[in-house]
């Protein structure tokens, strides 16, 4: 019983590094790993899904909603800032950067003034349940369910509708999917749309956890840019198993010695990554598949 | 990954803009500056937005009723924006360019140390307003939070008198967290209490699993939380999801970052503070100035043990140049080495040390209960910032401006 409690408890917190790296690089593995825009703004995005969720579920609709709302709201915000700035700069990409650090900036500061330093939070649902002597919190086992769901719903998305086969044509040949008709600037929208979106479910999924504050989306980017830069360009090849390599890694770094080396694990695999397959994981599965 | 300090000009032009607002009616005689560094944006500033406004508070009574010795306030206010660098360049700009007669200066002990070296070296004074892991001992500076002997030498005892001897410490991995964890082991040592655990959280961390399973596999009786700023507060929400349900007993929570009003009940529920104010303590003192704060400052989310210490610091300043009649610094610390400059504020009577230039402090222990109001069962009168003038400290004679610690006393001489 005792053995079955401890491996409960790894796998417990293997799967919560996994859930984590997973939601919060979702959004931007499809921004930055997929369409290649450098989106500084990105944070900024998951504290809208955070915000907006915190509020909704204080007007009292019921949590699964109130995700839902927030992903929406961040989606519509993200289509607005494709169409009237980084529409303009996809092929000025350090002007990109420019400008999304200036609406991250914006965003920041803008809360911070109109809604102040902080914002109450709404509390975790759905208690906690035993296994052996340790209690968990059931939330966190919601969010690892919600981690799988979202992987699995962004690959029938994206290989099984006829908008992902057009996303992926658009992404990978634009002139091609042009001129067999595809209007593609409104598919870059929806793209960037699809990914402020994932960005505000990881706000929202999160927010019952955590700090409500403005700059609360910062927590979210090292981890989201690290998971993406290992996997590469393919999320579906890449970014699953290196959120689940990176899961170990943090995870049991953390166990042995602490945050501090779970972090420091984290950027040094990131580091070496790059210098042996600096095409990421997924560019090296392809090769090695070929 | 803040590749830059992300809110570095917008914010400065806004602030100084708004620098100038506390200028009162008297412009007759030539007006005290004082510089106001502090993050009003960032990690810091849910905690620190209030020192701002309770110095405004304190600037505008002040000249409202005549100024500092006839002379009117000026505050020169810079958001620091939780950035260290930040306030190493405002602190440089204040005492240079702004040529302000005092400052009024820094949240986190790490920007403390930052600007601590430049007000050294413009021979500058500033009053540290912030509870803090104790041992500067620096002429030039003045620090009217309290310090470990006030806050955990009261703390960590009555904690393990009701609690039990097994003591889990998790603290922010900065000179704060470290130097604070160090004073904590070492009164549960003296106690005959016994550390099961010791953790150190990096800045910025936000995710708490694994720290409650270690904590939950210790035999801890109750947990010490040394947590700095927004996101590291996201452990007690975790920890009360995973049902950790160990007493919490801490020096920096509720007292600065009002937790118990940001979170949902009862993720707070069991926390023990030690502060020398909060705008729960029931003393006609305190009802006052939360009145006149809110009649200030309606939308004031928490009036804070800073904002409290600030609004002290500042009548403190008042007092100073006036007996001194001037705002020359060795004028204003004969004045401090007398050893009779208190003042009756929000949290009682206050004194500061010459010896040190700290303050003794009445010490309030709060409890978070279960629905997250605060009751107080412990209360230690006047308490005096002694640990560092015991240790050798004395600013009266010499200025070695060092920060000491108890495994880095000053030097015996």
């Amino acid at each position: 019983m005792e053995l079955i409690a401890t491996a409960f408890a790894m796998a417990y917190q293997f799967g919560d590094a996994f859930a984590f790296l997973v939601i919060s690089c979702a959004g931007l593995a499809i921004i930055f790993g997929m369409m290649g825009i450098i989106n500084l703004a990105h944070g900024e995005f998951i504290m809208c899904g955070a915000y907006v969720t915190a509020s909704t579920a204080r007007m009292g609709f019921p949590l699964p909603v109130a995700i839902l709302c927030g992903a929406l709201v961040a989606g519509i915000v993200g289509m607005i800032v494709e169409r009237t700035v980084v529409r303009h700069l996809y092929h000025r990409p350090l002007d990109s950067i420019i400008a999304t650090w200036g609406i991250s900036l914006i965003a920041t500061q803008g809360v911070l003034i109109v809604l102040g330093s902080t914002m109450q939070g709404i509390g975790t649902p759905l208690g906690s349940i035993e296994v052996g002597e340790r209690s968990y919190s059931a939330y966190r086992l919601v969010l690892m369910g919600a981690a799988v769901a979202l992987l699995s719903g962004l690959y029938l998305l994206f290989y099984h509708t006829r908008f992902g086969v057009i996303a992926r044509a658009t992404i990978q040949r634009p002139q091609m999917a042009q001129a067999l008709g595809v209007d593609t600037r409104r598919i870059y929208g929806l793209t960037f749309g699809l990914g402020a979106a994932l960005a505000g479910l990881a706000g929202g999924l999160y927010a019952p956890t955590m700090t409500m504050v403005p700059t609360m989306g910062a927590t979210f980017i090292v981890e989201s840019f690290v998971t993406v830069v290992v996997g590469g360009a393919d999320i579906f090849v890449g970014a699953a198993p290196a959120a689940a390599i990176l899961a170990v890694i943090r995870a049991a770094l953390t166990a042995w010695y602490g945050q501090l080396f779970g972090q420091i694990g984290l950027l040094l695999a990131v580091i070496i990554v790059i210098r042996v397959m600096p095409g990421g994981l997924s560019a090296w599965i392809k090769r090695t598949r070929q | 990954m803040k590749m830059i300090s992300r809110n570095g000009i917008a914010a400065a032009a806004l602030s100084a803009a708004g620098a100038l607002t506390a200028a009162g009616p008297l412009t007759a005689q030539e007006a005290i500056k004082i510089g106001v560094l502090e993050d009003q944006s960032g990690d810091f500033a849910a905690a620190t937005n209030v020192k701002v406004h309770a110095i405004e508070l304190a600037a505008e009574e002040i000249n409202a009723a005549g100024g500092i010795d006839g002379r009117p306030v000026e505050l020169v206010v810079y958001d620091t924006q939780s950035d260290n660098r930040r306030y190493q360049e405002f602190m440089r700009r204040v005492l240079q360019q702004d040529q302000v007669d005092v400052v009024f200066a820094g949240f986190s002990s790490a920007s403390r140390e930052a600007y601590r070296p430049i007000v050294n070296q413009f021979d500058g004074l500033a009053f540290y307003n912030n509870q803090y892991e104790g041992g500067v001992c620096d002429a030039n500076m003045i620090v009217t939070g309290a310090v470990p002997e006030q806050q955990f030498s009261t703390l960590i005892p009555w904690m393990m008198e009701t609690y039990g001897d097994n003591v889990y410490t998790i603290a922010a991995d900065y000179n704060f967290g470290q130097i604070s964890a160090e004073w904590v082991r070492q009164i549960v040592d003296e106690n005959g209490g016994t550390m099961v655990g010791e953790e150190f959280i990096p800045l910025g961390v936000s995710q708490f699993s694994q720290t409650i399973q270690n904590i939950q596999e210790s035999e801890a009786d109750f947990v010490v939380t040394l947590l700095v700023g927004a996101a590291q507060a996201s452990y007690y929400e975790q920890a009360a999801s995973a049902n950790v349900d160990l007493p919490m007993a801490s020096s920096v929570n509720v007292g600065q970052g009002y937790e118990h009003k940001r979170f949902t009940p009862p993720s707070l529920s069991q926390m023990h503070v030690t502060t020398n104010y909060i705008e729960e303590i029931d003393t006609p003192e305190s009802q006052a100035f939360v009145e006149k704060f809110r009649a200030m400052f309606p939308d004031e989310p928490y009036i804070n043990q800073e904002a409290a210490n600030s609004y002290i610091a500042m009548n403190l300043y008042k007092q100073l140049v006036e007996r001194a009649g001037t705002t020359e610094h060795d004028a204003l610390r004969e004045v401090i080495a007398e050893g009779d400059v208190c003042f009756d504020g929000p949290s009682g009577n206050v004194c500061l040390d010459p010896q040190s230039q700290h303050m003794s402090h009445t010490i309030f222990l709060a409890k978070v209960e279960e629905d997250h109001s605060i009751s107080f069962p412990e209360v230690w009168e006047n308490i005096e910032p002694y640990w560092l003038g015991d240790a050798g400290c004395d600013l009266t004679q010499n200025d070695p401006s060092a920060q000491y610690t108890p495994s880095n006393p000053p030097p015996a001489d």
